[in-house]
């Protein structure tokens, strides 16, 4: 197992070491968003009677910054040592494919989950956040980061430069996060795109993380967590029978 | 009685350090490699025995990298088998990884790391965790005890290249594998890391090597193979080579344009403009030949006789095959 703590250390150690960019730097854009949509339209927009639409936007908003960075984690320490070549260390050494797919998974769920916690640690410096159930909130924290982590995986393995990681994250990630809920209850939109809302895996991760802190959603909060529960398995079979083979890995 | 409880587990181990220790190296079995329609390697059988100083040579696009890349599993042959003291590269990746370190041909690093982190996670890559002594005598040997803590990126060439030798050594591999590790490093370097790999072989590593510097592969190493367009086309002694391809070199610059008929026999390929190279079995032709250049009113402005070396036998292996 020293193997399997190692790679994970080193990936922990690489993203701390530019801790500003990759925990500091989303937390501020967080922020950011926060203000000026809760500013715009927190007179506008009534999502829940009893919640304020800034203390809506919270979860969503820190849910958002948590899938990014887990997924920009591992897509970029991927695509990092391949393109400067130095995976070969990685690729050499005596690891099982299953402490290789581990490693990367938890190092990209822990930024991913402190990016998230900063941003409600960070909002909770302005607003009282409620909290209606933990579990909820770190159940889906933990699955929706170990998903975000196994897409950049796959995203960082298929890739051969950092353009195609970026035409993943910006033309894939990106419009699915902002299409899920993040600033809306999706029983805003007409009936057609909330249909469509329904087949986006990221809708029901933020719905069920918002569920934890507010005690309503837009779907059962069971179905959400069958939903990501089981997104989370498929992608995590898929990555790492993607490893398993050698894929644009080992040839 | 209570010995006699561990026995068949004990006798299980005597048996497979037996085994381990009967293992060849290195073996590989009809190897075979395409890349879309460019064979890489074509049916290779070879085999590295334990403690072997053995070279593997040949020209750029032979098949050298290609055939290391599949014995440290950094890609998968279309068909034969591999394998590192016994154990197969694809079947039991873990346990031959274990046996082997590879210094790879390209330079490279990970900019986030200094060396002594870079060699502490690859140490623990490898499961190896108190390791210091032996990281201590490596970086001293390789002259890196005051780089220690300087960021990979800030290096030199040369200095990045005895931090790839080290990161292939943390483990203390049975088999190491170097891929021209003297590509573009300072004679001091070059030699200092020659020393160090015989006194590994001394203490029974295998090691096996390629480079583009003949004359090391001829003093350090006790076999040789040579690779041509992916295939074998040379595996012997380098004792054997040698004598196969044995003779006296005498290179010649007259000023004659056209070299007497009777000559043209012993006349090897020149690999420099306006010398002529030939191969002779005996010292005694040397004078018959010069005889026949005075014969046709040639004059002799310069003259090199040698024994042939490893380099005669790798063009003629190239060339002839």
């Amino acid at each position: 197992m020293t193997g399997f703590y190692t790679l994970l250390y080193k990936e922990l150690l690489r993203f701390w070491r530019v801790v500003f960019q990759t925990v500091a730097a989303p937390i501020l854009t967080a922020l950011l968003y926060l203000l000026i949509f809760s500013h715009v339209l927190m007179d506008r927009v009534t999502v829940y009677s009893e919640v304020s639409y800034t203390e809506f936007l919270i979860p969503g908003l820190a849910m958002m910054s948590l899938l990014q960075n887990a997924f920009a984690n591992s897509s970029s320490s991927i695509i990092q040592s391949k393109v400067t070549g130095n995976i070969v260390f990685l690729l050499l050494a005596p690891l099982s494919n299953f402490q290789f797919f581990l490693a990367y998974l938890l190092a990209s769920v822990i930024r991913g989950v402190s990016v998230g916690l900063g941003v409600v640690l960070a909002s909770s410096v302005f607003l009282v956040i409620s909290i209606f159930n933990p579990l909820w909130i770190l159940g889906f924290a933990f699955l929706g980061a170990g998903i975000l982590a196994c897409l950049g995986l796959i995203a960082g393995i298929w890739a051969e430069k950092f353009d195609q990681v970026a035409v993943f994250q910006n033309f894939i990630i990106m419009p699915m996060t902002f299409l899920s809920g993040v600033f809306y209850s999706i029983h805003s939109l007409p009936q057609f795109w909330q249909e469509i809302s329904r087949i986006n895996p990221f809708f029901y991760m933020i719905d069920g993380f918002r569920y934890g802190f507010f005690g309503e959603s837009d779907v059962s909060p069971m179905i959400s967590l069958v939903v990501v529960s089981l997104v989370f398995l498929f992608l995590s079979f898929v990555t790492f029978n993607i490893i398993k083979s050698g894929y644009k890995l080992r040839n | 009685m209570g010995l006699l409880k561990f026995y068949p587990w004990v006798m299980v181990e005597v048996v497979r350090a037996f085994n381990n220790s009967m293992q060849p190296a290195l073996e590989i079995k009809g190897i075979n490699k395409s890349y879309g329609s460019f064979k890489a390697l074509t049916d290779i059988d070879l085999k590295v025995e334990q403690g072997e100083f053995f070279a593997l040579l040949g020209p750029n696009g032979a098949g050298k990298t290609t055939l290391i890349s599949i014995l440290a599993g950094l890609c998968v042959a279309d068909s034969g088998g591999a394998f590192v003291m016994g154990n197969n590269v694809v079947e039991e990746y873990q346990k031959s990884r274990l046996n082997l370190g590879v210094v790879p041909q390209e330079l490279v690093y990970d900019p986030f790391f200094t060396v002594r982190e870079m060699l502490s996670i690859q140490s623990g890559y490898f499961g190896c965790r108190k390791n210091h002594h032996w990281i201590e005598e490596l970086t001293d040997k390789l002259g890196l005890t005051s780089k220690m803590d300087e960021n990979m990126r800030t290096l030199s060439g040369g200095m990045k290249r005895r931090v790839l030798v080290a990161q292939a050594l943390v483990h203390k591999p049975p088999v190491i594998i170097l891929d021209e590790p003297t590509a573009g490093v300072d004679v001091e370097l070059r030699k200092s890391l020659w020393e160090f790999m015989k006194h590994l072989n001394s203490q029974g590593h295998t090691i096996v090597l390629t480079t583009h510097y003949l004359e090391e592969a001829e003093v350090l190493c006790e076999r040789v193979g040579m690779l041509k367009d992916g295939r074998l086309a040379a595996l012997d002694t380098t004792r054997n080579l040698l004598k196969r391809f044995s003779g006296i070199r005498l290179s010649l610059r007259t000023n004659g344009k056209v070299l007497p008929y009777v000559l043209q026999k012993h006349l090897v390929e020149s690999d420099v403009d306006d010398e002529w190279v030939f191969r002779l079995s005996d010292y005694s032709e040397v004078e018959s030949i010069l005889a026949e250049l005075r014969l046709a009113k040639h004059a002799v402005f310069s003259l090199d006789l040698r024994e042939a070396d490893l380099e005669d036998v790798f063009f003629s292996v190239i060339k002839d095959k």
